[in-house]
This record gives structure tokens, C-alpha cells and sequence, in this order.
């Protein structure tokens, strides 16, 4: 087997060195019962070719994002990642180490950390960032227990606009932990509903930007409503491209900022390995999930990087942690901290300029077909579009056609009794052919 | 910008390794470069991403663009790729040599499995999508949930959690849905031993259950009368991990299995060991009824300097109709998902772990990892791992002190500090000692049941060659902390990219971001 160095003669001479006659030796503490004279029914080992051929065969069976027009989003984007990005995290210096626990021959990843915390912490424009979650969705849900923890309330609000995979993260945390949770109705426009909610109880008010529906919002209002209520503003965002164009969560009064990164430096992978944004104002620094890194100094002077505040951590203060996190997503961290340096301020704002501007030409190609209404008032490069008919059967229509035209948002929620609606992207890989080709599609469609 | 002596160590026989009057002029050695923060580097107006021109933001967004500067530095390609190349060259990798951090796993990684993972048919793929276009992800999803099931001896699977803690949640969520439908919403308590990984209490607490510790037994494994003393109707759950976290497989496990059943909790397995059994032994005839399995450590998905792992959960026949959505079917028209608890096709799930459907491009690699390895080659695996670990404990059971010395142990060897005792080196300054050596080292003051703890997890993938290596560099270390060369260790490590970081000083004034403004130069204590 080609990954085991081991030789016939190594394990003989090894197992003399321990003194046992075999290797059944060393699993003399595995009960009778649970022995097996047989291997499980499972194939024998193969080469590198073979593997090739299943694998290859597997991924044949499934559309790439790249073989055609493509308008899905619904919190996960189709953005250009340079090759300088995959090259570097394909080193084995930061691919194959781990968790930096040995500060002194990890300021590679240390380092990185802390670079990532500053950009993450200037894009939220909030005071600090941790190393990243698993994703924006479970640090959402992570969000609304630090704000359990910070107020000692048990109460969390959620706008109609959160994206309802997020929702159920939330919930799914929130009534372990014993946290109520509301959750407005589903609506394209009114993030604001959530203040009519808001009421002594509150921990937090959960509110998204731009929305699922790709609705902008100024949430300084709802900042300052759940403020004088002593509750927290928790502020996602599922594409953090937009930071680079909208007002940051930060400017608008937010004390939590949690968003899904994956837009910058990652691919879409069927939906995960992504990279969870975190960032807050710094006096709730010690009730942070996660992990953090800081700045020191060596025996020398030398400035270094090691983890910190881990007195917060499940491996310290194990049933009194502030999460039971262990982990972060630092090769995901690494991608997005990459791509983030290869742009800069200046990249940022044109690639986000640019994805807003295709997303415009998108809605006004849409408008023109007759049918179809726009629903979304103020939008960043995502907005929702009421179909003739169910949008699920005209995504499947349009997929035999070649073109993946969005996502049915009765696929995120299918009770919200919004099965004709429809959510579509643009980004910069948007084409103006790809738009062409889809309004004649629909024209042609809706015609039959 | 200042700089905080980046560059200039303040001793001049630190850092340097020169004899006297051979210190570099720049503060440089060699290869060893220091690598200034990206913030530092003057890119504020650049980029290194051409894009077109675009247009300025529709009057739609009046009033909601942002008006204050980010702060962001560009790069232009060489020199981001230069930043990159010179912070990687300060880590220590698998890559590089054994990296024995006991109960992480950190066996080779296969290139073959990044190589896979890069298709476009799995890596360009959106999660949402209809179903129809993604029917080669449903299946290899599918294989690899048949794999698990299989080696584990289970008879279901949730793929989506996100890391092993997360599986953790995941466990303990079904089981909690588990008593909620049966009328025991009132057990709220769950077992633990002290050995245990924080990320179980963390866990048990984070679901709203206390948690109580269970005592070990002089042999490192639960102590089964305290285990029945503590077990009752109040119980949920019992949490231990088997291998456990000494290095040794809880004998005692289908009889634990039995009593922790009969009070009416369940057993959840911390599967974090499982590299030693895989293939050998099913966790499903032990009597487990769930265990998160950590594909970045059985079956080899990159650790990247700390995620992303992935933590599926096996569970039985009792408990999967609980497991969380998306739940993968298979009907007439192929492979399809089930998105929403409640729904038809899963009316008892307890909900959502996360967005979408998991780590995807964590499958790809742990299934083309098991393709290339196939029943025989993980039960090698197993086997193998548990020799390495065997033979390091062997080889230097005469200089350090085994924490268990009587019988084999699993994949990992535990060490206790009393071999050091008088010697005025601690487990920690051991450690650092050991980088000097070339060596990552091992896990440390883990588990917390052993005093100084050290425990070494070699792995299938270390020649023996190599382990010979490290076994002669432990060795002679040893033989240095009994001879009273304790300057080697105090000041250890003298030969890495940097000097023993002040821990302390950084949890008491946290700086965990860069500022503009020159910070006053800061001083070591």
C-alpha cells in the first residue's frame, strides 16, 4: 500500500523489539466479541489510476458552475479566484501543519491569522475578528449564544431577510441552549419589521444585509432600537464581496458582524469547506467563540504571534467555555486572506463595482421579459424575481437547457408561499452572452 | 512605521548562532528571513487582480455605499506570492517530519486526494442546484456514507457536521431529540471521564446538559463501579472515547455499553481515535450508539494549519431517525435531498447543523483516501499505527516514564513528567527542547489525568526509519535532562524561526489586530 513505509521485515523486527509474537498482540484489550476473523465487506486497495477513473466518473455526473450561463447564489458565489491562491495553500508548510500549538515553528499560520483578523476586522468595520468559524451560518448561531452570554437574556429576534439555512442554525443552537427564538415573516423588503419585536427580553436581533432576497438595508435604526433595549445587533452577511461597495456592519451600529467568506478566495464545493467571519466590538472580546491570535513578543524581543485569550476555550475551560469549538477554517482563512491581499482597497472596490454593475444589467435584461417582475428595490449583486409559474419547475426547464438560472426560494423555505419567486446572482464572471442567452430562453419558454 | 525590532534582536548572541562577531548587518541569517506584515509592506494603492473598469453604483444605493476607507493593502503577484513563500517557511509541516501531536492524527497527506478535490465536477458545483444536475456529489456522498457505515458497523450517518465538535453537537442534538420524544426531556445529565477531550463537557454543556466527571481506574481506563454509581434516570448520556485519550482501549466497553443501556442513556463515542481500530473493529458491536468520526484525522483530509475538518456522525438504529438535515435519498429518478426537518422523509429530524449540505470537498478527499487504501489497506493502517506507537513506547520506556506501562497501548503512547522530576525541566521546556531537535512536539499537559502529560501519536506514515530517528533524538534528550544540561532546555528553542513567545503577555494586553498608529515598541517581561 502505497502510503504505509512499513516493510513485512520492519513490522517482524519491530513486534520482537516490543516483545509479542503479533500484531493481534497489541489489540489484546478488544473484547472477544467484538473480534473479527474477516475483513469488512468493503473493496481491496487500488492505485492511483483507478482512483482516477471512479473519481473522475463521479464528477462527470455533475454540471460544473463553469460549463454554461449560471445565476445561482442564495448564499454561495460564483467568483474568480487567482492562481496564486491555490498555489500557495497547496504548500506543505501551511496544507499539511496543524493548529498552531507550538507558537515558535507555526509564525507562518500565526502570522496569517493575524493578518486575517485585521482584514476581517476593517471589511466588518468592527473592532476585532477572531481566526474564522466553520462557516457565516454557524457563526450566526454562535452570535446569537455570545449574546445570550454578554446581555443574559434568552430571547433572540430574527428579520424575515435572514437566509433560512442561517435560521435553522440559529434555532437548532438556540433551543438547546434554551433560547426563544422569533422569526419574522419572510419578506424581500423589511428588515425593519424586527423592531416591533424587540422588547426588554431581547438578547439580540438578528438581521441580514444585503437579505436573502439581496435587499440592501441601512440597519442603523435597528441598531439603535435594539440598543435602547439593551439588546445586541447581530449583522450577517452572505457575501462578503459587498463589503467592498455597501456600508460595513460597523458604520451602521452593529455589535456582532458574522458573514459567510467564502466569496473571496474560496470555489463553491457543493457547499462547504467554507470560512465563517466573526467579528465584534472589543469589550465582548472574552465572551468570543473561537479562536484568536495576538501579537507578543519572543524571548529576544523578536515581535511573534501565538493564540490567545484561550481561557475562553473548550480545552481550558471545558463545561464553562464560551464555545465548544475547537477548530477553525484556516486553510479557508488563508485562501480568503490571499485573495484579499492580491486585491486590496483598490481591487475590492472595482470587483465590487463590477459585480453590482452586472447584476444591474441582469435586472434590466429580466424586466424587459414579459412575465417576469423584479421584486428587489435596492440590491448588490443578487435580487429575487417573481416567475409565471413555479420557479422550481423553471429552473429544472432551464438546467435542460443548459443554464443554471438561480435558486427557487421555495427551496430555502417552502412555506413561506413564495414558490413563484426566484433568486438569481451576477458576479463578475456574469457575461453579457450568458444574460443574452438567458432572456431568450425565457422568452422562448414563457412562450410555449 | 515602526517596526517593534523586527530584525534586530536585542541580545547579540540570540537568534544568531554565530560565533561572536559573525552577526548578519540586517539582523537577517541566511534564508531566515523576518517578513514584515502585509500592512507594512506600502501596498495601500495597489492591486494584483486586473479587472475592467466598472461603472459607477445605480442611484438605487444612495445613501448605503460605504464613504470611510477600509484600510486594506493590495499586493501585487511576486510580492504576494514572496509574503506567502517566506510565512511558510516558518512552519513546521508533516511534510517536513514527524509530527507526533498525540490524538490529532497527523499522518501524511495523499496529494492524490487535493488532485481529486480540484475537478470541476466537485469543486464548480453550487450546493443549490437543482439535484438533477448534481447526481455524481449525491453519490459520492452516498459511497462514502456506505464506507462509514460500513467500517463502523452502524446503520445510519449524518454527513453534514463541520468538525469534530461539531459532531459532538450533532450526537448529542439527536440524542437530546431522542429522550424529548420518548418522554425523558428530564435527563439532563451526561457522563464524562476526566480524561476526556474539553470538547465533550464543552459540548454537553453547550446542549444544556451538566455534566459530571467519571473517575479512571489505575490503568487509565472508566472505572466501572463509579460509572454504575453515577448512572440513573437523570442520565442522557455517557461520552467516552474509545481508544481513549491515554492511548488505550477501554476494555471494559461492551460492559459499558450494557449498564450505561440498561440506566436508559446513551453511549456517544468520541470517535477521535478511531485510526487505531478502523478496519479491525466496529464500533457498532461494541454498543456505541453515535460517534463522530474526524475525516481530517482517519482518513487523512488536510489539517491546515487548523481546519477545515469535516465530523460526520454514525449513529443507530434508535437514533437516526433524529439526524439532521439534508438527508440524502434515492428513489427512482436518483439520489435527491431532503433540505427541511419536518418534511416528508424527515418528519423527526431535529433540525439544521449548518447552510447547505457539509463538507463537500472534504468528502472527495477522505473517499479517494479510502478507495486508494480499500478494506485491507486501512486495516494495515490501523495496525500499523498502533506498531508505531507500540515500538516508540518500547524504545523509551527505560529513559522517560510510560504513564501506563503494563500491556500494549492503542495508536498513541503516553509519558508522564515523573522521569523529570529533580531534573528542573518540565514537560513544557522538553518540548521546546525538541524543536531545537527538529521535531514537532508531542501533545502536551493532555490528558489532564496524567501529571506533565506527553503523548505521542506517530502514525502509519513515519518509516521506521524515521521513528528511529526521533526515538534516538528523544533519547539523547533525556539523557541531557538527567546530566543537568538544563540551559539547553530553559532557553529552548534557540534554532527556530523564533524564541520562546511570551504567552502571557499576550492574554494580558490582547493585541489582536494592526494598528496604524506606531505602537510604543514593546518589551519583553
Amino acid at each position: 500500500m502505497r502510503y504505509l513505509p512499513l516493510t513485512p521485515e520492519d513490522r517482524a523486527e519491530m513486534l520482537g523489539v516490543i516483545g509479542v509474537k503479533s500484531i493481534d498482540d497489541l489489540f489484546v484489550d478488544v473484547p472477544a466479541s467484538a473480534r473479527r476473523d474477516k475483513p469488512v465487506d468493503l473493496p481491496h486497495h487500488v492505485g492511483e489510476l483507478e482512483v482516477e477513473r471512479e473519481m473522475a466518473a463521479l464528477a462527470k455526473r455533475n454540471r460544473a458552475a463553469g460549463e454554461g450561463p449560471f445565476f445561482c447564489g442564495a448564499g454561495a458565489y460564483r467568483h474568480h479566484v487567482p492562481a496564486t491562491v491555490d498555489h500557495i495553500i497547496q504548500r506543505s508548510e501551511f496544507l499539511t501543519s496543524y493548529t498552531p500549538y507550538q507558537p515558535e515553528i507555526a509564525q507562518g499560520t500565526l502570522q496569517v491569522l493575524f493578518e486575517f483578523q485585521t482584514q476581517v476586522a476593517a471589511l466588518t468595520g468592527m473592532e476585532v475578528a477572531n481566526a474564522s468559524l466553520y462557516d457565516g451560518s454557524t457563526g450566526a448561531a454562535e452570535a446569537v449564544m455570545m449574546a445570550q452570554r454578554v446581555t443574559r437574556r434568552n430571547k433572540a429576534v430574527m428579520s424575515g431577510g435572514v437566509h433560512p439555512h442561517y435560521v435553522g442554525a440559529i434555532e437548532t443552537l438556540a433551543h438547546a441552549a434554551g433560547v426563544q427564538t422569533t422569526r419574522m415573516p419572510a419578506a424581500i423588503d423589511a428588515e425593519d419589521a424586527v423592531i416591533a419585536a424587540i422588547d426588554q427580553d431581547t438578547a439580540c436581533v438578528v438581521v441580514q444585509t444585503p437579505n436573502v432576497f439581496g435587499t440592501v438595508t441601512d440597519v442603523t435604526k435597528i441598531a439603535e432600537a435594539a440598543h435602547a433595549a439593551g439588546a445586541l445587533l447581530i449583522v450577517v452577511t452572505t457575501e462578503a464581496v459587498s463589503y467592498g461597495l455597501l456600508k460595513s456592519p460597523g458604520e451602521m451600529g452593529a455589535d456582532i458582524a458574522v458573514a459567510e467568506g467564502q466569496s473571496i478566495g474560496n470555489g463553491l464545493n457543493f457547499g462547504g469547506p467554507y470560512v465563517g467571519l466573526f467579528a465584534c466590538k472589543e469589550k465582548f472580546v472574552r465572551q468570543m467563540p473561537g479562536r484568536l491570535c495576538g501579537e507578543t513578543v519572543d524571548a529576544d524581543g523578536k515581535r511573534g504571534f501565538v493564540l490567545t485569550l484561550s481561557t475562553r476555550e473548550q480545552h481550558i475551560r471545558r463545561d464553562k467555555a464560551t464555545s465548544n469549538i475547537c477548530t477553525n477554517s484556516g486553510l479557508c482563512a488563508l485562501a480568503f486572506s490571499i485573495h484579499m491581499s492580491l486585491l486590496g482597497e483598490t481591487g475590492l472596490r472595482k470587483l465590487a463595482a463590477l459585480n453590482h454593475q452586472k447584476a444591474v444589467a441582469l435586472r434590466d435584461a429580466l424586466a424587459a421579459v414579459p412575465g417576469y417582475e423584479i421584486l428587489t428595490p435596492r440590491f448588490f449583486n443578487e435580487f429575487a424575481v417573481r416567475v409565471p409559474g413555479k420557479a422550481a419547475e423553471l429552473v429544472e426547464t432551464l438546467a435542460s437547457h443548459g443554464v443554471l438560472a438561480g435558486v427557487p426560494f421555495s427551496r430555502l423555505d417552502a412555506g413561506a408561499g413564495m414558490d413563484d419567486v426566484l433568486l438569481v446572482a451576477a458576479t463578475e464572471t456574469t457575461m453579457d452572452i450568458d444574460i443574452t442567452f438567458l432572456t431568450k430562453l425565457l422568452t422562448k419558454v414563457v412562450g410555449q | 512605521m515602526s517596526m517593534n525590532n523586527v530584525g534586530r534582536p536585542t541580545r547579540p548572541e540570540a537568534a544568531n548562532d554565530a560565533p561572536a562577531g559573525h552577526e548578519t548587518l540586517t539582523g537577517a541569517r541566511g534564508l531566515l528571513q523576518d517578513e514584515a506584515l502585509i500592512f507594512e509592506l506600502d501596498g495601500w494603492n495597489k492591486t494584483g487582480v486586473d479587472l475592467p473598469e466598472a461603472a459607477a453604483p445605480s442611484s438605487d444605493l444612495a445613501g448605503l455605499l460605504r464613504t470611510d476607507p477600509i484600510g486594506l493593502p493590495g499586493l501585487s503577484e511576486p510580492e504576494a506570492v514572496r509574503h506567502y513563500v517566506r510565512l511558510s517557511q516558518k512552519n513546521h509541516a508533516i511534510d517536513l517530519a514527524l509530527y507526533p501531536l498525540g490524538s490529532c492524527t497527523m499522518k501524511h497527506n495523499p496529494r492524490l486526494n487535493e488532485k481529486m478535490a480540484r475537478l470541476p465536477g466537485f469543486s464548480d458545483i453550487h450546493p443549490l442546484q437543482p439535484t438533477s444536475t448534481v447526481q455524481g456529489a449525491l453519490q459520492l456522498m452516498d459511497r462514502l456514507a456506505h464506507w462509514l457505515k460500513t467500517l463502523t458497523g452502524m446503520p445510519a450517518v449524518a454527513l453534514s457536521p463541520k468538525a469534530g465538535a461539531h459532531g459532538e453537537l450533532c450526537g448529542l442534538l439527536a440524542i437530546r431529540a431522542a429522550h424529548e420524544a420518548a418522554g425523558n426531556g428530564h435527563r439532563k445529565t451526561v457522563l464524562a471521564p476526566t480524561s476526556a477531550h474539553g470538547t465533550n463537557p464543552a459540548t454537553a454543556a453547550f446542549v444544556g446538559y451538566t455534566v459530571v466527571e467519571i473517575a479512571q481506574t489505575e490503568d487509565g481506563r472508566v472505572d466501572l463501579k463509579d460509572l454504575e454509581s453515577k448512572l440513573g434516570d437523570h442520565v442522557a448520556a455517557i461520552m467516552v472515547t474509545n481508544p481513549n485519550t491515554c492511548g488505550l482501549f477501554e476494555r471494559d466497553v461492551v460492559e459499558i455499553a450494557r449498564l450505561t443501556h440498561a440506566a436508559g442513556a446513551y453511549f456517544y463515542c468520541d470517535g477521535a481515535n478511531f485510526n487505531a481500530i478502523v478496519g479491525r473493529v466496529r464500533p457498532g458491536d461494541l454498543g456505541v450508539d453515535a460517534m463522530h468520526i474526524n475525516l481530517h484525522k482517519t482518513f487523512s483530509t488536510p489539517h491546515g494549519g487548523g481546519g477545515p475538518g469535516a465530523g460526520p456522525v454514525v449513529l443507530s438504529e434508535a437514533l437516526a431517525p433524529f439526524a439532521p438535515t439534508p438527508w440524502l435519498t434515492h428513489g427512482e429518478d436518483g439520489f435527491d435531498l431532503v433540505e427541511h426537518a419536518g418534511e416528508e422523509g424527515a418528519k423527526t429530524a431535529f433540525g439544521r447543523m449548518s447552510a447547505f449540505h457539509g463538507q463537500m470537498g472534504m468528502y472527495v478527499r477522505a473517499y479517494a483516501y479510502m478507495l486508494s487504501h480499500g478494506a485491507d489497506g486501512l486495516k494495515q493502517a490501523a495496525e500499523d499505527a498502533v506498531l508505531n506507537a507500540n515500538y516508540v513506547k518500547a524504545r523509551l520506556k527505560d529513559v522517560m516514564s510510560p504513564a501506563f506501562p503494563e500491556g500494549p497501548c492503542m495508536h498513541e503512547a503516553l509519558f508522564d513528567d515523573s522521569w523529570l522530576e529533580g531534573t528542573g525541566v518540565t514537560t513544557l521546556d522538553f518540548a521546546k527542547a525538541m524543536i531545537d531537535e527538529g521535531f514537532h512536539p508531542m501533545t502536551m499537559y493532555f490528558p489532564l489525568v496524567v501529571h506533565g502529560a506527553m503523548l505521542i501519536e506517530p502514525t502509519e506514515t513515519e518509516s521506521r526509519q524515521e521513528l528511529d530517528r526521533f526515538i534516538a533524538a528523544l533519547r539523547a534528550l533525556a539523557g541531557a535532562a538527567k546530566a543537568g544540561d538544563t540551559e539547553r532546555f530553559k532557553g529552548a528553542p534557540f534554532h527556530a524561526p523564533l524564541r520562546r513567545l511570551d504567552e502571557t503577555q499576550a492574554a494580558r494586553k490582547p493585541r489582536l489586530k494592526w494598528k496604524p498608529v506606531a505602537a510604543a515598541p514593546l518589551a519583553a517581561e
